[in-house]
């Protein structure tokens, strides 16, 4: 019996503890420029949610009284998520379409665009793979089927294995009308029925780091040094360019595009304020940092 | 006292009714559900364009046979890689294992029945696709056979337990009365202990390839997702796409009500109906061995 009261002494002190903690930090917050209560959801676009988290993360810095969440999954999951009107901002690496306008506009928003940084899209394949310049068409006619083999590019002898990003991706919308219709509008190419569908940008780079059959896409910002970016010429005979900075603010690099946040209506407050930042000097520095090409 | 009694019996029991008929009630749901939303693909897209050989939803093409032999071939040969073995490790922790083995062996094979999905799929990206390419010579890694080997990999602790559990309950008369007769060891387990065992271990080769067909993470990573028919031998050795990858990758972008939407939902429809068809397959199989035994017996 006299072991007994020490268990419900040291349950006291925790839940002590326990108080005190919780109004430590309750009155902490209270301290700050009134409420963390600017919440802004920002979703969309596997090329764009490493940039969107580093600006994300930098304004939170300087703004500690706003939350900023970052999600990924695709230009469409971004865009479909403001259509449902469950973000404040989508991220998207193509323009929206007009279906989704229609959709959106249904629901009562209409979607504002806003370019934000500019992006590159790069061929790769195995550093093994002697192959290092090809022209948009020879690429278009590898991704339609029409070439199969390395050696109908100036390669080896050996099979070719397409990779690409799944449909719902932006960057594979992209690819589809820059690179296999040509840019074309009444171009139906397709995707040979063969290609590979990965589901992320990670998927396609550790396929072609271990596959020297192997060719795929992703953007500029994602390539790691150890894969061989393929130089690209808008026609038979042109130049053979390889994506850089450089090249594509001078548009001489074939396939480049601008990346999108959407908003439901022009934008108000807070997320005006944020969207005002991203375009300013210093969150346009961290667009180069990660590889992407600022816009001014 | 007595009076208290019957009133927590009346709540224990309705409790005990109402979760079991929960079961059914939410399966119901759940293909009524599918129904409503799958069925209007049937007057949205042209039957000849449903069953193509060409996915591609974003210019509309609706073709669901690829990724039904898609499925097919990476869960055939799952499950001809995890039946044999997962009844062969059943028999051999059921029957020849000492008791120390028995004991290690068990909880392993369970532990290795809790390993995470996307676990399995990232090790078979970075070792079984790359291996499987240089030892087979193929273009790529990412094939039928390297889901099929991964899914046969999830599959077996399932099988394994589930038949361990069945051969476990067989009397141990059962087996002395075969020893008597002078069977060997091979013999009392062929053709007494498995057969008296048999409708535990077709309960547990079902979960099993059940368990195969539903996988989603794993075969998104490893099979590489081509919409390729995959009707020849060959096929197993090249890209193809499933039915529930393709749910999984594009469920999240569709816009509600689309086209697109109403035949994720249909092959969603489609995968029930093959699930159901191999479960009342098994009944019935597992019905009728009952009912030749009976007769036999009287």
């Amino acid at each position: 019996m006299l072991m007994k009261p020490p268990p419900p002494l040291l349950l006291v002190l925790t839940i002590f503890t326990l108080l005190l903690t919780s109004c430590g930090s309750s009155s902490s917050n209270q301290t700050g420029t009134g409420s963390p209560s600017a919440y802004i959801e920002n979703k969309g676009s596997d090329t764009i949610v490493n940039l969107a988290l580093a600006w994300a993360e930098r304004y939170q810095q300087e703004y500690p009284d706003v939350r900023i969440s970052v999600t990924g999954g695709g230009s469409g999951t971004g865009i479909a998520a403001l259509i449902n009107g469950t973000v404040d901002i989508a991220n998207a690496s193509r323009q929206i379409k007009s279906e989704e306008v229609k959709l959106a506009e249904d629901n009562g928003i209409m979607p504002v665009e806003h370019v934000i940084a500019r992006d590159a899209i790069a061929v790769i394949v195995n550093p093994e793979n002697p192959v290092s310049a090809l022209t948009l068409e020879q690429i278009s006619d590898i991704y339609s089927g029409k070439f199969s083999n390395w050696n109908e590019v100036g390669g080896e002898d050996r099979p070719i294995v397409r990779l690409s990003r799944e449909t719902n991706s932006g960057t594979h919308v992209y690819f589809l009308e820059t690179v296999l219709r040509l840019g074309e509008k009444d171009n139906q190419t397709l995707f040979s029925m063969d290609t590979l569908l990965l589901p992320s940008s990670e998927g396609i780079i550790a396929e072609v780091r271990q596959n020297p059959n192997a060719i795929g896409y992703d953007g500029l910002g994602y390539v790691p040094k150890d894969l061989k970016m393929i130089a690209i010429a808008k026609q038979a005979g042109g130049e053979y360019i390889l994506p850089s900075i450089e090249t594509v603010n001078n548009n001489t690099y074939p396939i480049a595009r601008d990346l999108y946040m959407y908003t439901a209506g022009e934008p108000t407050g807070i997320v005006k304020t944020y969207l005002e930042w991203i375009l300013s000097a210093e969150a346009q520095q961290i667009v180069k940092e990660l590889g992407f090409v600022p816009i001014k | 006292m007595q009076k208290t009694l019957n009133w927590r019996e009346y709540i224990i029991t309705r409790a005990v009714k109402v979760s079991g008929y929960s079961s059914i009630v939410f399966v119901a749901l759940i293909f009524f559900f599918l129904l409503r939303e799958g069925l209007p693909t049937l007057a949205e897209v042209k039957l000849a364009n449903l069953f193509s050989i060409r996915w591609y939803p974003i210019e509309n093409y609706f073709g669901i046979l690829p990724l039904i032999t898609g499925s097919l071939i990476v869960t055939v040969g799952a499950a001809l890689i995890a039946i044999p073995f997962g009844i062969g490790t059943a028999v051999y922790i059921a029957e020849i294992a000492p008791r120390w083995m028995r004991e290690i062996l068990k909880p392993l094979v369970e532990l290795l029945g809790g390993l995470p999905s996307v676990v399995l799929g990232f090790l078979g990206i970075l070792v079984a696709a790359p291996y499987l390419r240089t030892l087979l010579n193929l273009p790529t890694g990412l094939t039928a056979l390297t889901g099929s080997l991964l899914l046969g990999g999830i599959s077996i602790p399932t099988i394994v337990s589930i038949a361990e559990d069945a051969l476990d309950a067989v009397p141990r008369s059962y087996r002395e009365g075969a020893w008597a007769l002078g069977a060997t060891k091979w013999q009392t387990i062929w053709r007494v202990t498995l057969p008296a065992a048999r409708s535990g271990v077709l309960t547990a080769v079902m979960l099993g390839i059940g368990r195969a067909v539903g996988e989603t993470m794993t075969v998104m990573m490893v099979t590489g997702n081509a919409p390729v028919l995959a009707i020849y031998p060959s096929s197993l050795f090249s890209p193809v796409r499933t039915m529930t990858a393709t749910i999984a990758a594009e469920m999240g972008e569709v816009a509600n009500g689309s086209v697109h939407y109403h035949t994720l939902f249909f092959i969603g429809m489609v995968l029930f109906l093959i699930s159901l068809a191999v479960n009342v397959a098994a009944a019935s199989v597992v019905f009728r061995t009952k009912k030749r035994a009976e007769r036999i017996l009287s």
